[in-house]
């Protein structure tokens, strides 16, 4: 069964290439998908998002009991406050990457990939299991973002929420347009930008008051602009980058994994002996050296053969040049080449991301 | 969709204008809708051999990478080197200023000879949905 989003009828009033994702049918381009990634970086976009899962733990011992269930330390969040975090198995595999809001002393969102809502919703409730009270709300929540160095200006225009004050990876209630809704600052595109929670039937009107928000409107962007935003901002995709056979070590993501925090979790062992004995491989940049793109599953070889695959790799709007992200063996130094489809292309690594906003 | 009537179509979504034994080729207006943005395309060499139905060269997009094949046997004649710098073209006018490539047609293919109609390929995009 495919789920539609609430603002189906938006995309399709918009002439969106629409494109079945993790069960859902979402929004792939409206018109250049090119265009859309620009207007990201140089303006703002809207995105509609509303495939996440969103789970809510809940109770006096929530914070303690997500302590368990992830590698992150929730219980030291303040309310307000975001962090990203992982969901490892107990091989310290990684079964989904998550963000986790502290809305209140005891409640926290956590924001799940819709590929894998379900996994974490039944993780979470078996690990919090008797310590706090977990609930999906991915049905009655709609999840709306609007990413770009305008989109704070824009959104302040319609929302009485001080969004301007707010810190990056944070978090407020209040309303926009009208609308009761969570407002944060989180994204997965490198640049500013803002995700709205609100109740299904409230994202057209909020997605019709944003597009408004700006003189010439605020266009759409879908999924496809969403994959080469993040990936030139060097963030991971769950199935590309993530999975149950990566932890967060080879993903260059150890920084997620508490080991200082007080308590056991789950995959603490194994992950703490994964810290102490240095990833199996390693997750790099490359630039390639040809225009053509390398893709997910190419392989990456080094003067003496094999050295490692593509997880992601795109032409980059940006960098107007194709990049790409590889696993590789820890001490392979290149220089590398990229198999794409029977030649061997060159490849030089860069440190990611490929985008860096500050700089 | 736009499929002009004054074209012949292949199942792989390409258009040919076939004037004097020439045939001037390129993707359809399906083909680049259905691609999203294409960001390189590789073009065989100017006197190359080509075969009806192999592959010849490569179009590139964001999400992906197809094969070009040839709807006719023959040499190339001309390719067209502006996709080199703006393969926006092909998006933008594909009928037009997003044309590919050109073959002198080998003898004793009949022209049309394998080939769809607009309201044959109309049909075929129609039912790929």
């Amino acid at each position: 069964m495919i789920s539609d989003t609430p603002l189906r009828a938006v995309h399709e009033r918009l002439g969106a290439t629409m494109t079945e994702f993790a069960g859902w049918l979402m929004p792939l381009r409206y018109r250049s998908e090119t265009a859309e990634h620009n207007a990201v970086r140089t303006g703002a976009a809207l995105f509609d998002l509303s495939h996440m899962g969103e789970i809510a733990v809940t109770g006096p011992g929530a914070g303690a009991a997500l302590d368990y269930a992830v590698t992150g330390w929730p219980s030291a969040l303040a309310v307000g406050r975001a962090r990203y975090t992982m969901l490892c198995a107990p091989d310290g595999g990684i079964l989904d990457d998550l963000i986790v809001y502290r809305q209140a002393d005891e409640r926290f969102l956590v924001v799940a990939n819709a590929s894998n809502t379900d996994v974490v919703l039944a993780e979470l409730a078996k690990r919090c299991s008797g310590a706090a009270l977990v609930a999906d709300e991915s049905a009655v929540t709609g999840l709306v973002s609007i990413q770009g160095p305008n989109g704070c200006g824009i959104l302040s225009s319609v929302t009485g929420i001080p969004v301007a004050e707010m810190k990056y990876y944070a978090g407020a209630y209040g309303t926009v347009a009208g609308r009761e809704a969570w407002v944060a600052r989180t994204g997965y595109t490198g640049e500013d930008g803002f995700e709205i929670f609100c109740a299904p039937a409230d994202c057209e009107p909020l997605w019709d008051a944003l597009a408004a928000a700006a003189p010439g409107g605020v266009p759409p962007a879908g999924l496809a602009a969403r994959d080469t935003l993040r990936l030139e901002a060097g963030m991971p995709l769950y199935g590309n980058e993530l999975g149950p056979d990566v932890t967060p070590y080879e993903a260059g993501l150890g920084r997620v994994v508490r080991l200082d925090k007080p308590g056991d979790f789950v995959g603490r062992d194994a992950l703490a002996a994964r810290a102490e004995a240095g990833p199996r491989r390693k997750l790099v940049g490359l630039l390639s050296g040809s225009r053509r793109v390398p893709r997910h599953g190419y392989a990456v070889l080094s003067g003496t053969g094999a050295a490692g695959v593509v997880t992601s790799g795109a032409p980059s709007p940006t960098l107007g040049r194709p990049i790409a992200m590889a696993y590789v063996e820890p001490y392979a130094t290149g220089p590398f080449g990229i198999d794409v489809r029977g030649t061997t292309e060159p490849a030089e690594v860069t440190a990611l991301p490929f985008y860096d906003r500050r700089k | 969709m736009s499929v002009p009537a004054e074209l012949l179509y292949t199942q792989e979504h390409e258009w040919i204008a076939i004037a004097g034994g020439t045939a001037t080729i390129g993707i359809t207006d399906y083909a680049t809708q259905a691609l999203g943005d294409v960001v390189y395309v590789s073009l065989p060499e100017v006197g190359a051999a080509v075969t009806a139905g192999e592959p010849c060269g490569e179009v590139e997009s964001t999400k992906s990478v197809s094969d070009l094949y040839s709807p006719v046997d023959g040499e190339v004649t001309e390719v067209n080197e502006e996709l080199n710098d703006d393969p926006g073209l092909i998006n933008a006018e594909p009928y037009g200023l997003g044309w590919m490539f050109r073959v002198q047609v080998a003898g004793g293919q009949a022209a049309g000879t394998g080939l769809l109609s607009p309201a044959e390929y109309d049909a075929l995009t129609r039912s790929a949905g």
